[in-house]
């Protein structure tokens, strides 16, 4: 039986948020997960960053694909809609999810080999398309749920437990998100709360399609000391050149003393504020090309940059691009069908210009 | 046999070269005389260069199956001159281009020889134009050979040239001197012309694709996803034309959202995101692109969300012909994706139905939370075709099915009497109650998943629980048969035991074939079916008859497998009669498959 319901009850003295709810009200059932494992700790920093925000969880869709990773959404957000979809085709559902109704948070969970091998197409789309959604991936370089294999994200060279040397090079997603124009692209490291919880507030906050690749290390399969994604490793190559990092709920004022030379201040769209420090060496985030630079000399000295690499202030979204500019919500609470469906009289019209 | 208003245009052209519009206006200038036509183009996967062929059966009696033996060929590309000639019947015509000499080794036609590329060439200087305007030569010689009406044709020219009527002039200037060459150098009219009548009147020319594209609008379709593919593209471009023209608030909001995909993949994926979501929600597609959407169609199936599917089938397998039509994706679709699915098929025979069950597949989707297929062809999707005008009754119910609102949530146990459950069957219609996302802040969420669930949509790998969910999910398969459409049955004699069972665009072949059949003393009962799964009558049917044809535009007599292993039909009645050249089936093959299984040695010292 791997479905294990957490018990509800609470202690009374627990803390509420603006809703009145506790964390607990953000928790899903029992992780099924290998213990240790990085995607628990990206399960609390999404339950933990939804409570902070005041979220109503059932105003969020959670959306993944098939693994270890799209597993996890049934350990968040009980009280949201959760769809486990088809391996690799999260972007397409949750494309069709948000174009049915635009007013509600869309959080997609994927895995590297959901995203980088059988999803890399729809990964690229739901990026094109510019869908308003919170693209987290949790990456541990490996296919946990088989056993083991290399996924396309492992670094090459990186040993498999059994110390055979992947001989393909890594496909960076974040490079990819940048290219392709996604509007927010982070990294960031499952073992780093402080950094990832402020980038994933911030993404849910940020208006169009916001990525977060998070290295994620699998326990079980690919975290011996040779491995480029095990927690040691991951530790001691970090440059987490925005590792001090803040996100400023729109409620709230910016108190903090930030100092000009070594902090950025950015705007999201609702009225938030996410305030970087120190950038590494002339790291602006809002410069595309810079970002993917930095990515890259980083990588070939074998370091990882984490923490927000890339941000468009003025990104518009799917339905922007669609055209359906007023928010609108296409389900039947709002929108009844005989809104929809135009009637007879029109139908006449249609048949006279057939004849 | 031919005759006034009862005969076959040919138009044998180039691909790319106009000849398509040209051909569409001949075919509309008789509809609007009001005699009944029927246009097939038959055209190659290809945009330019290739031979492309346009039939117009014209037929006072109003029999609209294609039909075999040209009366009139317009043979205008010689690559293809040989078979071309070789169609026309004996007493028949060709008429041609004799810019350049030709020799025609036939002399039981008569040839219509008019010099097209030299008219061209001494009345206009532009390359294109010389080239645009040939067909409209040999437009205005058929307004004089067939006896057509000028001023319905000039009615079909203007229509046509909305936005350009700047052409209109030398579009009539073309026609101009088409009659007259015909006046001046042929006997006008043929013996086979047209006339004015009735059968027409009150009908409407339509593709099935437009119909499905409008189906999605009255449906109540707001979310469409789609990707390229022959020969369904039309119907998602004939979606966004009609959502434009009718979904469109006065403040400028579209109701509507089309995302024209990366892959079919992709676009069932969002069509079903967008059903799980609240929305009522579409793709319409091909052969290739069921067996890629597979996968999604099992998760729509087990999961039990809405969606529908178009299917504007074409020749298979594999790219098969894209340009062809059949009915060759019952089995691929009825089954469509691994393990234990099946999934709810309709089979519109025409553009009016296409609309009619397009726009019923949406409520069907709702109220069975189910994929809903809507089993098109190339024939009907793409082809021009006299129907009845579309209808809609301002007072019909378009129920959303079992949506539970947060009201309804916490009250459910009180009226229900049991906690609610995804999953649960609390009616006894094995349909069960869903809820969308956003609609409750503590109540009715729940995960939607492909793996194994309970009734409480809890992941389970107890497998006595995942069979009672499939079994479920099989009963509301029976309750579905009792809401789909049922079958057409036609009693021609009911003393008969011999019955024929039919579906889709054979049916204009089949009333033909029939009345032929009939008036040679052999008496068919007829049953077309509407729907997949069969309900009580398509049984009935079967038990009244002891040989039933199963005709149908597929190799493997596909329908023929579904009726035996889910009506449980013995096989030993179901006689195939099967007609997959690509081609629109005729009344011929109906009336020549009938004789030759039931009077053998009639049919064969007819041959």
């Amino acid at each position: 039986m791997s479905y294990i319901a957490k018990p509800s009850a609470h202690h009374p003295a627990l803390p509420r948020n603006a809703l009145g709810l506790t964390r607990r009200d953000y928790e899903g059932s029992m992780s099924t997960l290998c213990a240790g494992c990085g995607h628990d700790s990206i399960t609390a920093a999404i339950i933990e960053a939804c409570y902070e925000m005041d979220l109503p969880a059932h105003r969020i869709a959670k959306i993944s694909g098939i693994g270890c990773s799209s597993k996890a959404p049934t350990y968040f957000l009980s009280r949201s809609h959760g769809f486990n979809s088809v391996h690799g085709r999260m972007p397409s559902v949750t494309t069709g999810a948000n174009m049915a109704n635009r007013d509600l948070v869309y959080i997609g969970v994927s895995g590297d080999g959901d995203t980088a091998s059988i999803g890399l197409g729809q990964f690229c789309h739901a990026v094109r398309r510019k869908l308003n959604m919170t693209y987290i991936v949790m990456n541990n370089g490996c296919y946990g749920l088989t056993k083991g294999q290399f996924s396309a994200t492992n670094d090459k060279n990186s040993p498999s437990k059994k110390g055979e040397a992947n001989p393909f090079d890594a496909i960076d997603l974040c490079q990819m998100a940048i290219q392709l124009g996604a509007g927010f692209v982070a990294r960031s490291f499952s073992g780093d709360k402080r950094q990832l919880l402020p980038l994933i507030q911030a993404a849910i906050s940020y208006k169009g399609f916001a990525f977060i690749d998070v290295i994620s290390p699998c326990v079980t399969f690919n975290n011996h000391p040779a491995s480029t994604k095990s927690y040691e490793y991951v530790r001691q190559h970090n440059m987490a050149s925005e590792n001090k990092l803040d996100y400023v709920e729109p409620k709230e004022e910016i108190t903090t003393e930030y100092d000009e030379g070594t902090s950025t201040s950015v705007e999201l769209h609702d009225g938030s504020h996410l305030m970087l420090y120190k950038v590494g060496e002339g790291h602006d985030p809002r410069d595309a090309d810079m970002a993917i630079h930095t990515i890259r000399t980083n990588a070939s000295k074998g370091t990882i940059v984490t923490g927000l690499l890339y941000v468009n202030e003025e990104q518009q979204d799917l339905h922007d691009v669609l055209g359906t500019r007023l928010a609108y919500v296409w389900n039947q609470n709002t929108l009844p069908m005989s809104e929809l469906c135009p009637g007879s009289k029109a139908l006449e019209g249609i048949n006279a210009r057939l004849r | 046999m031919s005759g006034i208003n009862d005969f076959v245009i040919k138009f044998a052209t180039v691909n790319g070269s106009g000849s398509a519009s040209a051909n569409t206006m001949v075919a509309k200038t008789l509809f609007r005389m009001g005699i009944p036509v029927s246009p097939k183009n038959i055209f190659p996967s290809n945009i330019q260069g290739l031979p492309t062929w346009y039939e117009v059966r014209v037929s006072e009696a109003g029999y609209l199956a294609r039909r075999d033996g040209i009366d009139l060929m317009v043979a205008m590309n010689p690559q293809t001159y040989a078979e071309d000639l070789a169609e026309v019947v004996p007493g028949g015509w060709l008429l041609y281009d004799s810019s350049m000499p030709r020799i025609w080794p036939r002399d039981d036609i008569t040839l219509l020889p008019i010099p097209i590329a030299h008219i061209c060439a001494k009345q206009w200087t532009d390359a294109r134009q010389r080239q645009l305007f040939k067909n409209m030569v040999y437009v205005g010689a058929l307004v004089e050979l067939l006896s057509m009406d000028m001023e319905a044709l000039k009615g079909v020219i203007s229509d046509q040239l909305k936005g350009k009527e700047k052409l209109m002039a030398a579009n009539l200037q073309a026609v101009e001197l088409g009659r007259t060459y015909a006046r001046e150098h042929f006997s006008c009219p043929l013996s086979i012309h047209a006339r004015p009548a009735e059968g027409a009147k009150g009908k409407i020319m339509v593709t099935g694709n437009d119909a499905g594209g409008l189906a999605a609008v009255y449906g109540g379709a707001t979310v469409c996803a789609w990707y390229p593919i022959t020969p369904s593209t039309s119907l998602a471009e004939a979606y966004e034309k009609y959502a434009r023209r009718l979904r469109v608030t006065k403040e400028g909001k579209r109701l509507y959202g089309i995302v024209q995909a990366e892959d079919e993949l992709a676009a069932i994926g969002v069509a079903i995101g967008g059903g799980w979501n609240g929305a009522r929600s579409f793709t319409a597609t091909s052969g290739p692109g069921i067996s890629l959407m597979s996968e999604f169609l099992g998760l729509a199936y087990f999961a039990e969300v809405p969606v529908v599917l178009f299917n504007i089938q074409r020749g298979g397998p594999s790219t098969g012909m894209p340009t062809r039509t059949g009915q060759p994706d019952i089995i691929s679709c009825a089954y469509a994706s691994h393990g234990d699915t099946k999934h709810v098929l309709l089979f519109p025979s025409n553009p009016t139905e296409v609309f009619s069950m397009g726009a019923e597949a949406f409520d069907l989707a709702e109220l069975l939370q189910t994929p809903i297929m809507v089993m098109s062809d190339l024939d009907i999707g793409m082809n021009d075709w006299m129907t009845d005008p579309f209808t809609w009754d301002d007072s019909r119910e378009q129920s959303r099915g079992k949506v539970l609102s947060a009201e309804q949530l916490e009250a459910f146990k009180t009226v229900k009497g049991k906690p609610w459950g995804r999953y649960l069957d609390v009616d006894g219609d094995a349909i069960p109650y869903r809820t969308l996302p956003g609609t409750h802040p503590s109540m009715g969420s729940f995960f939607t998943r492909g793996t194994s669930h309970d009734e409480y949509a809890r992941y389970t790998e107890d497998g006595r629980i995942h069979a009672r969910v499939i079994d479920r999910i099989r009963r509301k398969f029976d309750t579905a048969a009792t809401v789909v459409p049922k079958p057409e049955i036609e009693t021609r004699d009911k003393n008969s035991k011999v019955g024929i069972i039919y579906f889709g665009a054979t049916r204009p072949a089949v009333i033909e074939g029939l009345d032929e059949l009939e008036r040679t003393g052999v008496r068919l009962n007829a049953m077309r079916l509407k729907a997949f799964p069969f309900n009580e009558d398509v049984k009935a049917f079967c038990a009244a008859h002891d040989q039933i044809f199963v005709l149908e535009q597929n190799r493997d007599a596909q329908m023929r497998s579904l009726l035996i292993t889910e009506a449980d039909i013995p096989a030993t009645k179901l006689i195939p009669a099967l007609s997959y050249d690509g081609m629109p089936t005729t009344a011929a093959f109906v009336r020549k498959t009938v004789l030759a299984h039931l009077q053998p040695e009639k049919a064969a010292a007819a041959e």
